[in-house]
Formats: structure tokens, C-alpha cells, sequence
């Protein structure tokens, strides 16, 4: 992509030198523009970091110190070894129910998403459009009566109460769905000839074509899952039980002003986050580009 | 599977004739549908159910049947729901005003300088997009330390300037400032990232037919791109009205909702805050199901109008 435009500056003469000269210093101030709004995205993000290995002395000092002038993990370790906000714990939690909810949702959307796609049964239609039109209806509604239901089924302060709500999301069926249709039937429709059942030609054929679309859903699922603050908040009551981000509400009310141990709980909650983004980052932002663009 | 072959000729021409029932699509539907009737279809119903009653799920024996009591007193002044309610409304709708400029037009003037066939471009996009996939407790508790009075970094920088810096997170209209900071710096990128990719969609020979024209950079803004990208900045601004209405967990962790106003409520108390306090703090699950319908009525109303109206081509 950038060698495409030098190309075509390229063969122009002499008259044009200060036209490239002006596309050179354009060029220039866009950058600092893009570094500078780059620095506000990841400074703070450093501070966190930066605060979290500093001795409590240096967190007011007089002067700002982005590098700490001593390093040390006191604040990690006081984190650890407090019994009353078992971090270790909450990120164990974080990663089961992210960790099932994740897989569980794969499976159960990617069946459905199929037999919506391809699959001819009465309902099809109608059901698919119900299933639609929820996506319009904002999530606050069903905070209540989700919390009642859950309660009354004795699932309140344990995974499954955080886990099943999350389960009848409809967009991973609406994204599989998109895919598997994005498919050509051929394929299918050689294996069934072949003798395979439906059964079989989703788990051989469609599914492993799929693994893209399946990919992106899960990583989507994970991230939002690992964030999510409100429901595990209302669920999960018992601070064994609780997941890292109601923690770190947690934290902030046991640490009245140590800073140190906040930051040091918010670096531990945003690592395996960033990590995955890092390592998944073209492919994170493909996604939600395309879903966007097919959103409207 | 006995019923293969019928399957498949069902599936691949359709045919009409009544034949044995075919019951895999059901079993592949199955899972996901009952978990949509009880936690997606149901609950529709048993929240309306559940807004007609006092009630109490610590003591559901003490439930009581008040009709529409717990809606007449969100329009009844004088009760404690009308003032706390409205006062979350307003708040949220007053932070939607705040927010939501900033959200369509700083990734809008990103994304146009991000378009171009520079090197580094898909860099610059990864580090904006990156605040998205922290949680919001991560980022509110981040910005809550950099704006506190005592060494917060906000005031580190207003300091050397010789300023003399507000108490952010406690007074007006500078808690909103933080929460508005925070809002943007962690969700901006999401919206960047679609605007991108609508203008990369932008077909070259547009700008080409239109340089040829003789027409200015500007010009060719505001005569192709802005069209163009229409659809796109139609949905942009749905969804971050909606996203802004949700405002919870910055408020939650931020300001607890403060400061406090003279006529009771918080300064900042958002209206799902409000939801939060009268459901699980006052342990009133009635009446705050009857808040919920109504700022969704609200919300699905305001998404209608935004696709309907606006939406149209003229």
C-alpha cells in the first residue's frame, strides 16, 4: 500500500519538486499529529504501569515521575499476600468463566447459527426474525427480571448465574449465520450426495470452513466476558467468588488511597487483555470493522 | 441417521410435499432457543409482570400487587422515585450531550488522517483502538487516579502552568470532564475503526472524476465523502447515543455518582445508576423493572427516529 503513491510522484520533472516538497512537510505534520494523539492513548496507560511499580513515597511526589526513580513490586506483593482482596482468585474466576462462557457459546451458536443458514424446517423464517429483532432492544430491560429468574433458580453467587444469561445472546447466531450462508452450497451439497447426513456434512464441511468467523467470535466473547462489570457485580456476592473487574470496585473500597495496589490490580486485570490484543490486533480490528459495516 | 436421504432432498430443493418430520434442525436449534425463551423472551414479559408488584426478591412473601403504582410514581412529584429518576435521566441524557460530539467527530478527523497510503497507518489504528478491549473498571479507575487532587496527573501539568486546578472528580461541571474524558479515550477507537473501513470503501474514481472537475480537496469532501459516508455516521451516532445512555461503571467508579445536589440525587448519578440503587441497594425490584421499561421505551424510540428519519436519503 505506501509504495503505490511514491511511484506515481516519482516520474514528474522539476517544476513538481515543490509540489513533493509541500506533500513532504504535509506529511510531516500529519505524523506528529498521529504521535502526539498516539502519546495521549498510551501514556495513561503507562501511568498505570509506572504507578504500580513505585514506592508509596514517589506516588504525590512534588515532581511527576514517569519512570519510577526506584523500582519495586511492594504494591503487587501487598496485593498478594492481603487475604481480604484475593486477586490470585478473582483473575482463576476470571479465566473459568471467561473459559466457559467462551466455549459453551461456540458450540451452542454455531449449531444454531447453521440450521438457520441452511437447513429448511418449519418456523425457520419467523423464528429467525424474532430472534432479530432482540438485537434492538436495549440490554437494561432485562437486568431485573434475568436477576429474579436467576435467583429463584438458586443460581445467584455462582458461575452459572453469571454464565447462562450471556448464553441467549443472540449475535453470535446473526455473525455464524452470515458466514455459513457466505459459503459455497457445492461443497455441501457434494458431501450429502456423497451419503453424509447433515450431521455430518456440519461438523466436516461447514465447521471446518468456519474456523475464521468461529475464531473472531471467540475472542470477542472472551474480551467482553473477562471486561464485564455489572452482572458478575450483582451475581457474584462472595469475594472468593468474584470475577476481576467487580474486584477491582472491591479494591478501590478496601485501599482507601493506596494507589500503588489499585494500579498494581488494574495492570494485573489489563495484561492478558492487551496481550490478546497485541497478538490479535489485525484480526480484532477486521472484525468489529466488517460487523460494524454490516451492522447499519 | 435412517432419514438422510430425505433430509437431503428437502434441504436442497425444498420440496413441498409432506414428508416424515425432520427433526436435526431442531436438535441444532434446540440448546440456544430455550436459553433465548428464559433469559431473552421471558423476561420481557415476567419484567412487565414483576414492574406491577412491590417486590422484593430477598422476601418474595411480602410482594405486593400495586398495577401501575410503581409507573404513576415516576410521574407523581413528591416521591422518592420521581426526583432520584428524573434527576438520572436528565443527568444521562445531559452526558449523552456531552459525549456523544466528541465520539462521531474526533474518530471521524482521525479516520480521514489514518486514510491515506502512509506507512505506519495500521499502527497508529491498533493504538487507538486499544483502550476498547480494556474493561471499564480498568479505565475508570486509571482516569479516576489521573484526575485525583493529590498526585494526579492532570494536575501535575496545570500546576507547571501555574494554574490553579478544580477539585475534578467532586464539583460541576468538571466531574462530567472527567467522565467525558474517560468515555472518549476508552470507546473513540470502535467508532474510528468503521469509519475507516466506510472510507475505504469510497471508490477512487469518485475523487478522480471530481479532481478532474477542478474540484478542491474540500470541495471533494464535502460533495462526496460526507454523502458517502452517510449511512455509516447515521449508525455511529445511534449506537454511541444508545452506548452513552448505558453510562454506568465511570459514574460507578469515578464520582459514586456525586456530588450531591441540594434537592437530592447525585450530580453525576446516572439513570442506570439509578436502576442499580433502587433495584439491588433499596431492594426494590418493581419499581426499578417499571424504570427500566421506560428509558428503554426511550432508547428504542430514539434509535427509530435516528434510522427512520435521518436515515432517509432526501
Amino acid at each position: 500500500m505506501a509504495a503505490t503513491t511514491p511511484s506515481r510522484v516519482a516520474p514528474t520533472r522539476e517544476p513538481r519538486i515543490s509540489y513533493r516538497r509541500k506533500l513532504l512537510i504535509q506529511r510531516i505534520a500529519i505524523y506528529i499529529i498521529l504521535v502526539v494523539v498516539a502519546l495521549i492513548f498510551l501514556l495513561p496507560m503507562f501511568w498505570m504501569l509506572s504507578t504500580s511499580l513505585k514506592p508509596k513515597s514517589q506516588w504525590f511526589a512534588r515532581e511527576i515521575q514517569w519512570i519510577p526513580e526506584t523500582f519495586t513490586t511492594a504494591s503487587y506483593q501487598r496485593l498478594l499476600n492481603n487475604q481480604s482482596t484475593p486477586i490470585g482468585l478473582w483473575f482463576i474466576n476470571s479465566l473459568i468463566v471467561g473459559t466457559i462462557a467462551t466455549t459453551l457459546i461456540l458450540i451452542i451458536d454455531s449449531l444454531a447459527a447453521y440450521a438457520y443458514a441452511r437447513m429448511e424446517f418449519r418456523g425457520r423464517k419467523p423464528l429467525f426474525a424474532l430472534l432479530l429483532a432482540t438485537l434492538f432492544l436495549p440490554g437494561l430491560m432485562f437486568l431485573i427480571p434475568n436477576f429474579v429468574t436467576i435467583a429463584r433458580l438458586g443460581f445467584l453467587n455462582s458461575f452459572t448465574g453469571v454464565i447462562l444469561p450471556g448464553l441467549a445472546g443472540v449475535f453470535g447466531v446473526f455473525f455464524l449465520r452470515q458466514f455459513f450462508e457466505g459459503i459455497p452450497r457445492d461443497l455441501e451439497e457434494a458431501a450429502q450426495i456423497d451419503g453424509a447426513s447433515q450431521v455430518q456434512t456440519f461438523f466436516r464441511i461447514a465447521l471446518p470452513l468456519a474456523k475464521p468467523a468461529i475464531a473472531t467470535l471467540a475472542i470477542i466473547t472472551f474480551l467482553a466476558s473477562w471486561n464485564d462489570f455489572l452482572w458478575p457485580l450483582l451475581i457474584l456476592k462472595d469475594r472468593e467468588l468474584q470475577t476481576l473487574p467487580p474486584g477491582l470496585r472491591t479494591l478501590q473500597g478496601a485501599y482507601t488511597s493506596e494507589y500503588g495496589q489499585m494500579m498494581a490490580g488494574a495492570v494485573i486485570a489489563a495484561v492478558p487483555v492487551l496481550v490478546i490484543y497485541v497478538t490479535l490486533q489485525r484480526f480484532i480490528v477486521q472484525s468489529v470493522a466488517t460487523t460494524g459495516l454490516a451492522g447499519q | 441417521m435412517a432419514t438422510g436421504v430425505q433430509q437431503q432432498s428437502v434441504a436442497a430443493r425444498g420440496a413441498r410435499r409432506r414428508r416424515k418430520v425432520n427433526w436435526t434442525p431442531y436438535l441444532f436449534i434446540l440448546p440456544h432457543l430455550i436459553l433465548f425463551i428464559v433469559f431473552l423472551g421471558y423476561p420481557f414479559f415476567s419484567g412487565l409482570y414483576i414492574s406491577l408488584f412491590q417486590y422484593d426478591i430477598l422476601r418474595p412473601a411480602a410482594s405486593r400487587f400495586v398495577g401501575l403504582g410503581n409507573y404513576a410514581n415516576l410521574f407523581t412529584p413528591g416521591t422518592p422515585q420521581y426526583q432520584t429518576f428524573w434527576n438520572g435521566l436528565i443527568n444521562t441524557i445531559e452526558f449523552v450531550v456531552y459525549s456523544v460530539p466528541p465520539l462521531v467527530v474526533i474518530p471521524l478527523l482521525l479516520a480521514l488522517l489514518l486514510n491515506t497510503r502512509m506507512r505506519g497507518v495500521n499502527l497508529f489504528r491498533a493504538i487507538y483502538f486499544a483502550p476498547w478491549a480494556l474493561s471499564g473498571a480498568v479505565v475508570a479507575l486509571l482516569w479516576w487516579w489521573i484526575f485525583q487532587s493529590q498526585g494526579g496527573l492532570i494536575n501535575y501539568y496545570l500546576a507547571d502552568l501555574g494554574m490553579r486546578p478544580p477539585r475534578w472528580l467532586n464539583t460541576l461541571p468538571w466531574a462530567w470532564v472527567t467522565i467525558v474524558v474517560a468515555t472518549v479515550w476508552w470507546t473513540l477507537g470502535f467508532n474510528m475503526v468503521i469509519i475507516l473501513a466506510a472510507l475505504q470503501d469510497i471508490p477512487d474514481y469518485l475523487y478522480e472524476a471530481s479532481a478532474i472537475d477542478g474540484a478542491t480537496g474540500i470541495q471533494a469532501f464535502f460533495r462526496i465523502t460526507l454523502p458517502m459516508l452517510r449511512p455509516v455516521m447515521i449508525f455511529i451516532i445511534t449506537t454511541s447515543i444508545i452506548a452513552s445512555f448505558n453510562l454506568f461503571i465511570q459514574p460507578f467508579i469515578m464520582t459514586n455518582g456525586g456530588p450531591a445536589q441540594a434537592g437530592g440525587g447525585g450530580g453525576t448519578e446516572s439513570v442506570m445508576m439509578r436502576i442499580y440503587n433502587e433495584g439491588f441497594v433499596r431492594n426494590l425490584q418493581g419499581s426499578a423493572a417499571a424504570m427500566s421499561f421506560v428509558v428503554a421505551s426511550i432508547m428504542i424510540a430514539i434509535s427509530y427516529i435516528n434510522f427512520r428519519v435521518f436515515g432517509k436519503r432526501d
